[in-house]
């Protein structure tokens, strides 16, 4: 047996000819929209798109556009984090926008300063709770996403709700103790070593923090496999003595967490958090999330899929501004683009099964 | 101590109105070949899923190596030793061989609960040494599943019982879509089991495969036992016989 075969039985394989990882068609379809873009700026704006044209010497790209599109997607990307894995495992999270909002209002409260240039902080929520060091938002935040992801993860996994529905509940609801929370008011002036949390680029390296780690869980630990098991053939992993039902609130348990994580970070940039933040969020995720080569039927996809889907969809958004569109056009174009991938989910699908 | 593996006592499970599986009593011993034969529809899978709890039982008692058995699910039944290899396979299609083969009880290199990390490297060594032994072909067993043969899936399956030393195999009709060499190989590893006296309850519509590996002949007919057979006292004709209904065994006289 020489050392590159993993064959067996006389039959070879050569390692050359191994297909593409999914991942690097992905990758093609990211070069090949920024180059779109690139075209379409020289014939409109009369601009390169993503590299530098004003002709300075210390870089060839332009910085200023791609921190922005960066940081437009690491925290929604976070949030993908948790719908690639939810996903994977077969189901569909709708309600990590609403977490989002529910969280950073929750975790706000608690991160709070007493005093507002002298003055007593006219928006404090809690008597007495100022100033607490910046773990405490944290904990609380995370609780949040915690308590959201195990409702979420129970309803499904025993008293089998579709997570489609359980999930469009929680979405609900979470929007709706959002807004009671504070009775609809913003909550704001957080204190210093909070609003450190998701200062300048900070968001972009928790977002590359997370990806990492959950690319490390999802391809060298039990967990990860039992995701993709569960993914790609409910029944049989019961068979083999998976606990379905454990495993199932612990991705979505996973996920909602994420999603208060980018609650916390989110609060912590805008200095301040409102009922309404997030809203739409699960749906920009799950767009990352299928653009980056995750199949809506479970089983088959990757944390790097998704992180080149963000990039993709933040180059779609910001090529939209940079084509100076009108944000109305944006928004129709990110529901063709939601649309537009799961139409080539399918289409990748029953070409995988009319091989077979 | 007896040498009975396992005993069936009035094991009965009922789908709302259709009696599926009605009041079984069954034994098998220590090494003992046993084939389940009878037509489509006769209750032979219902049979195995009421052993090994995929589903839970109406009425009736399963007793396992000497000792009355309940199990939660069927990874209790094969932590307690009985590997079953079902009808519809049980592979998770877009993984690979050897995650397929350890599904369920991966080997780990730390245990961190559900976080452990996986020995993939020993799993993908245990995988080809466990393959090779049934003479299964594979290009590439880190492809994934969906992408091969329905031979080499089967084979895939029958690897993963063969592969966990068990007190009691169940096989749901392994050769049902193969073809010759194939079917040749999942015989082998029969042979193998046999040779290494572990009980086998085989499913099987191949009259010629039942007479050639098996000692006896348990037939299913409608849900209810009709006929317990040795191989060396009977002929096809006459099990025939029985899976139609032309012929029913003396103590089942109530099975019509
Ligand atoms: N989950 C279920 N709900 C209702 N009826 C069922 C269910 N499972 C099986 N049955 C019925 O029980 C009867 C026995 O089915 P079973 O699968 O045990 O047959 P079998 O003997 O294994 O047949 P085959 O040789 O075709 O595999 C059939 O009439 C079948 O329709
Ligand atoms: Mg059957």
């Amino acid at each position: 047996m020489s050392q590159n075969s993993h064959g067996i039985g006389g039959l070879t394989f050569d390692e050359k000819k191994k297909v593409r990882a999914p991942e690097w068609n992905v990758f093609f379809a990211l070069i090949l929209i920024v180059a779109i873009f690139e075209a379409l700026g020289f014939m409109l704006q009369g601009q390169s798109f993503l590299f530098d044209s004003a002709g300075r010497f210390d870089s060839i790209f332009n910085e200023a556009r791609l921190k922005i599109i960066i940081l437009q997607v690491a925290i929604v990307g976070i949030i993908a984090i948790g719908s690639t894995q939810v996903i994977i495992l077969g189901g569909i999270d709708l309600s990590p926008g609403s977490v989002v909002g529910l969280t950073a209002m929750v975790a706000m409260s608690f991160a709070q300063v007493a005093e507002v240039n002298g003055l007593a902080n006219p928006k404090l929520m809690f008597d007495g709770i100022a100033d607490l060091p910046v773990i405490a938002p944290l904990v609380v935040g995370i609780l949040c996403g915690v308590l959201a992801g195990l409702v979420n993860g129970a309803l499904i996994a025993y008293t089998k709700i579709p997570p489609f529905i359980a999930t469009l509940g929680m979405m609900v609801t979470a929007r709706g103790a959002a807004k009671w929370w504070s009775k609809g008011q913003p909550i704001s002036f957080p204190t210093e070593s909070y609003a450190a949390i998701g200062e300048g680029m900070n968001p972009v390296f928790i977002f590359i923090a997370l990806a990492i780690l959950f690319h490390l869980i999802l391809t060298y630990t039990v967990y990860g496999k039992h995701t993709y098991a569960i993914g790609s053939n409910e029944q049989a992993s019961r068979m083999s003595g998976i606990n379905v039902e454990r495993h199932k609130v612990l991705v979505y348990t996973i996920a909602a967490t994420l999603a208060a994580l980018a609650a916390v970070v989110l609060s912590s940039k805008n200095l301040t958090a409102q009922a309404g933040m997030g809203v739409m969020y699960e749906l920009d995720a799950i767009a990352m999330t299928v653009i980056g080569g995750v199949s809506l039927s479970g089983g088959r996809g990757s944390i790097i899929g998704t992180v080149i889907g963000s990039l993709i969809f933040g180059v779609i958004i910001s090529g939209f501004t940079f084509l100076k569109l009108d944000a109305y056009y944006q928004e129709m174009v990110k529901g063709a683009i939601i649309v537009g991938a799961v139409v080539l989910d399918q289409w990748r699908q029953t070409r995988a099964s009319a091989r077979l | 101590m007896s040498d009975i593996i396992l005993e069936t006592r009035d094991l009965t499970k009922h789908y709302g109105g259709v009696h599926a599986l009605e009041g079984a009593n069954f034994q098998i011993h220590k090494g003992e070949h046993v084939a389940i034969m009878g037509d489509n529809g006769a209750g032979k899978s219902t049979f195995v899923r009421q052993i090994t709890a995929v589903e839970q039982r109406t009425r009736g008692e399963v007793i396992f190596d000497g000792k009355p058995v309940h199990f939660a699910g069927p990874i209790e039944a094969r932590e307690a030793g009985i590997e079953t290899v079902f009808q519809n396979l049980a592979l998770a299609d877009d993984l690979d061989v050897p995650s397929n083969l350890f599904l369920g009880r991966e080997k780990v290199k730390f245990n961190l609960g559900p976080f452990s990390i996986l020995d993939r490297k020993a799993m993908r060594e245990a995988t080809m040494a466990g393959l090779v032994k049934t003479g299964v072909k594979i290009p590439n067993i880190m492809n994934p599943i969906r992408n091969m043969s329905g031979g080499q899936r089967q084979c895939v399956a029958i690897a993963r019982t063969a592969a966990f030393h068990s007190k009691l195999t169940i096989m749901d009709e392994p050769t049902a879509a193969l073809g010759v060499q194939e079917t040749a190989q999942v015989e082998n590893i029969i042979k193998t089991l046999k040779e290494q006296g572990e009980s086998l309850i085989l499913i099987s519509h191949n009259m010629r495969q039942v007479f050639d590996l098996m000692d006896r002949i348990v037939v299913f007919r409608r849900g209810r036992i009709c006929a317990n057979l040795n191989v060396r006292d009977t002929d096809p004709q006459d099990v025939v016989a029985y899976i139609t209904g032309a012929k029913t065994g003396a103590e089942y006289a109530d099975a019509v």
